[in-house]
């Protein structure tokens, strides 16, 4: 098995439940990243502008952390037009579905939504069947 | 513009959790969804904590304040018990785009500022999915 990062999971985690759960509170808003992101596209309405700043904050955290002294691993593997497919795929599926990993996952299951936890449910199971068919199966 | 800036920090904590959870790295996430191969079952340890921090605001009956038009809100604005067609294609479609990638919507954001082309590529891609579903499902 993989080396299991405990206590960075653990804290990530908590610190992702935390501002939920903040702008929850303070703004009345639940933190539907795929919502959130396809609100900024046009046509507008005119009390959107919240999201941009959202995003705003979501775009500046790499930078910081990165000038905190940080670094932020990131391996990708697929080619680009494997992942050109894959964003199509997550951008119009998380749309469909009313929720990704942020909606469903974490601020509706919290909410005890069947609705989220049967969302969950499927597309952890999608997404491992994948994985598996492309790993294991087709071997790439 | 005080609320905005609130907001600003939620997106900016939200993204450092997931940095820190490591849920912007594609290979740890598919390392998480390749059980049956070399597993990292670390990323469930961020939604069970992510969830449990976000479970409190919940407890405290805090219902978020949002109008129907507001349809990145669905999470909250749909009955939690409606499981239609829309979620379970919408879920697997999502799952697939997933486990291909292995990228979410907010981890898509964060690494807009990765300086990959993988990652430009990846998010223009979702956001051209989340823009089909406006054009096929005539939002308002």
């Amino acid at each position: 098995m993989a080396e299991i990062t405990v206590i960075s999971a653990l804290t990530g985690g908590a610190i992702i439940g935390a501002a939920s759960a903040l702008l929850l509170i303070k703004h009345k808003r639940v933190a539907v990243i795929s919502g959130i992101a396809a609100g900024v596209l046009p046509p507008w309405k005119a009390d959107s502008s919240w999201r941009l700043w959202f995003l705003a904050g979501l775009f500046v955290s790499a930078p910081l952390y990165r000038l905190a002294g940080f670094q932020i691993p990131i391996q990708i593997d697929a080619p680009p037009i494997l992942l050109a497919i894959a964003g199509l795929l997550v951008g119009y599926g998380s749309r469909l579905g009313g929720g990704c990993t942020s909606g469903h996952g974490v601020c509706g299951i919290a909410r005890l939504s069947m609705r989220s936890i049967i969302a969950t449910l499927i597309f952890m199971l999608t997404a491992g069947i994948t994985v598996y068919l492309v790993r294991h199966v087709l071997g790439a | 513009m005080a609320k905005y800036i609130y907001v600003f920090c939620f997106g900016l904590i939200f993204g450092l959790g997931l940095i820190i959870a490591q849920m912007t790295n594609p290979g740890k996430v598919l390392a998480f969804l390749d059980i049956t191969g070399d597993w990292d079952p670390s990323l469930a340890l961020v939604m069970i904590s992510a969830l449990l921090v976000l479970g409190v605001p919940q407890r405290l009956n805090i219902t978020p304040n949002t109008s129907a038009h507001e349809h990145d809100q669905q999470i909250v604005n749909t009955p939690k018990h409606l499981i239609d067609a829309n979620l379970i294609i919408g879920s697997s479609i999502f799952g697939l785009g997933w486990g291909l990638s292995g990228i979410c919507p907010g981890p898509a954001i964060v690494g807009l500022t990765s300086g990959l082309s993988e990652s430009y590529v990846f998010a223009g891609a979702m956001f051209a999915g989340f823009y089909l579903f406006k054009l096929l499902h005539r939002e308002r």
